[in-house]
């Protein structure tokens, strides 16, 4: 379990994160959501200290990561796996040493028991026969999975994904969301992405954390989005006219009515407008 | 004010190179892999810079050294001690700068501006120590040796442009190189390859390692890495024939 308690941090004056507080459980995949800018990638930052918050306390397994030094805090990240947003592989290295690396840095086992975890993991992520390859050999849902693999190698306890669907096309996120949730469950990791795509927060979400302009904003269950009444979190989630037809499908599927003015038979028959060929030609 | 900060936060990067290895193994083959990087990656430009350094020297002293009263045996003495003193040290190490230094600025940028360092701080290396000392310490003793190679190809390239346009015999050259030989230019020589070769890897790593932004912030990371190492080599250069010599 992870416990972010009045989180702040600030650049040059510019306050980017403003008392942020969550509790992400172990076994279940927390997501950091909200618009470009709003600090999410830097919350995830301050949690697996890559920035120092300013003020605030972050919690692995009760133990107060912010106020760790060294070699304490090099034995936390040992538990931590991170999958960032553009892969972050080792260009020089193949998809073999890449994920290799880890194993060879921090364990003393023989280069055959190394291997073996390599491909148990290789498989694992449903990748197999790239060992050789180097990283710009691989599509972009290829580079992603091998580093999957690599973040899990050593078995971590927390997982932390920074926009694992950056990129991809819907199908290989689908791919990439369905990974990273058997592996939270299959492992019991506390799993933190970070993410603005709401095919994943449904798909995904155990825990939802909503961010807007540094702030917390909402949490709640990925259940309890749909239904929520905050007005930014709804803005957020139903940018899109068609997200909001789905709500509404829903919505009048679980309760029979759609509790706002839009046209219910609009919506029920709606058929897409024919395109108007804009040259005037057939 | 940014110049101070820079040479703070420079210091701080030197401070932090030096912990515990979290793996002596996987440090000793990044060792390895920058002595091969360093050395043999720049040893190609070296050996032809060195050669026309040392043919140049020997046409130009010949072609100054008009009086009768000079023994020809004198232009090798010179070529000789020009090279050994300055042009193997000095010249290849700003060229050094620019082919070793600009590739240590632009490597480490782009583990930077691509996360790769992120990625090895989340595994819990210590990326100065990982990726900075063993750079710094393949330049210290890859670059001494490659000046010491420039100081031979530097003085067979005078002899052979010497003997192919006739200013001097094969054997007069030869002599004149044992001629007034002072041993303690050679360690004058190879004190300032090392001080060098700390500029040439320390300054880059510096520069590429706290790189922000894109490809184009590499870019301008590694010119302006390989434009401040030329500099201090310079500034360097004078200080130290002040102080040795």
């Amino acid at each position: 379990m992870i416990e972010v308690k009045n989180i702040k941090k600030s650049f040059d004056g510019k306050v980017v994160i403003e008392d942020v507080s969550a509790v992400m459980k172990a076994g279940q995949c927390n997501l950091i959501i909200g618009a470009s800018g709003s600090g999410k990638t830097v919350l995830q930052k301050c949690i697996v200290g890559l920035f120092e918050p300013d003020h605030g306390e972050v919690l692995y397994s009760g133990q107060n990561f912010t106020e760790m030094k060294g070699e304490q805090k090099t034995e936390i990240r040992k538990e931590i796996g991170m999958l960032f947003q553009g892969s972050a592989l080792f260009d020089s290295l193949n998809v073999e040493e890449n994920i290799m690396f880890p194993l060879s840095m921090f364990t003393k086992d023989s280069h055959k028991k190394k291997l073996d975890r390599v491909n148990e993991v290789l498989a694992r992520v449903n990748l197999t026969g790239v060992n050789k390859k180097y990283p710009a050999e691989l599509s972009g849902g290829m580079k992603k999975r091998v580093a999957l693999a690599r973040a899990i190698v050593l078995n971590p306890k927390y997982l932390f994904c920074d926009e694992p669907n950056s990129g991809l096309d819907p199908q290989t996120s689908l791919v990439i969301d369905k990974l990273i949730k058997e592996i939270t469950l299959e492992f019991n990791m506390t799993t933190v992405v970070n993410t603005h795509d709401m095919n994943s927060v449904m798909e995904i979400g155990d825990y939802i954390l909503y961010m807007y302009k540094g702030k917390k904003e909402w949490e709640g269950s990925k259940k309890e989005i749909i239904f929520s009444k905050n007005q930014l979190l709804n803005e957020f989630i139903f940018a899109s006219e068609f997200l909001q037809d789905a709500k509404d499908m829903r919505m009048l599927e679980e309760t029979g009515k759609i509790p706002n003015h839009r046209n219910m038979d609009m919506l029920l028959d709606k058929e897409t407008p024919p395109i108007e060929d804009p040259s005037g030609t057939e | 004010m940014t110049i101070f900060n820079d040479i703070g936060r420079y210091l701080l990067m030197i401070k932090g190179m030096f912990t515990k290895p979290e793996n002596h193994k996987m440090y000793w083959k990044e060792f390895i892999h920058q002595c091969t990087e360093i050395g043999f990656g720049s040893l190609g430009i070296v050996a032809i810079i060195s050669v026309f350094i040392g043919a140049v020297s020997t046409i130009q002293t010949a072609y100054q050294l008009v009086s009768p009263l000079i023994p020809p045996s004198t232009i090798a003495q010179i070529v000789r001690d020009t090279v050994i003193l300055e042009f193997a040290p000095t010249l290849v190490c700003i060229v050094l700068a620019g082919v070793a230094g600009s590739r240590i600025a632009s490597e480490l940028g782009n583990m930077r501006v691509s996360e790769q360092i992120d990625a090895l701080e989340i595994m819990g290396v210590n990326t100065k120590t990982y990726l900075i000392l063993p750079k710094i310490a393949a330049a210290l003793l890859m670059i001494p040796l490659l000046v010491v190679i420039a100081m031979a190809l530097g003085i067979w390239g005078g002899r052979l442009a010497g003997t192919m346009s006739g200013i001097i015999s094969g054997n007069i050259y030869d002599k004149g190189l044992l001629e007034f030989f002072v041993p303690y230019n050679v360690i004058f020589a190879l004190t300032k390859a090392y001080v060098f070769s700390f500029i040439i890897s320390s300054i880059p790593a510096f520069y590429g390692y706290y790189v922000k932004g894109g490809a184009l912030e590499i870019g301008r990371a590694s010119t302006k890495a390989v434009v401040v190492s030329c500099i201090l080599i310079l500034f360097a250069d004078y200080i130290l024939s002040a102080l040795l010599l």
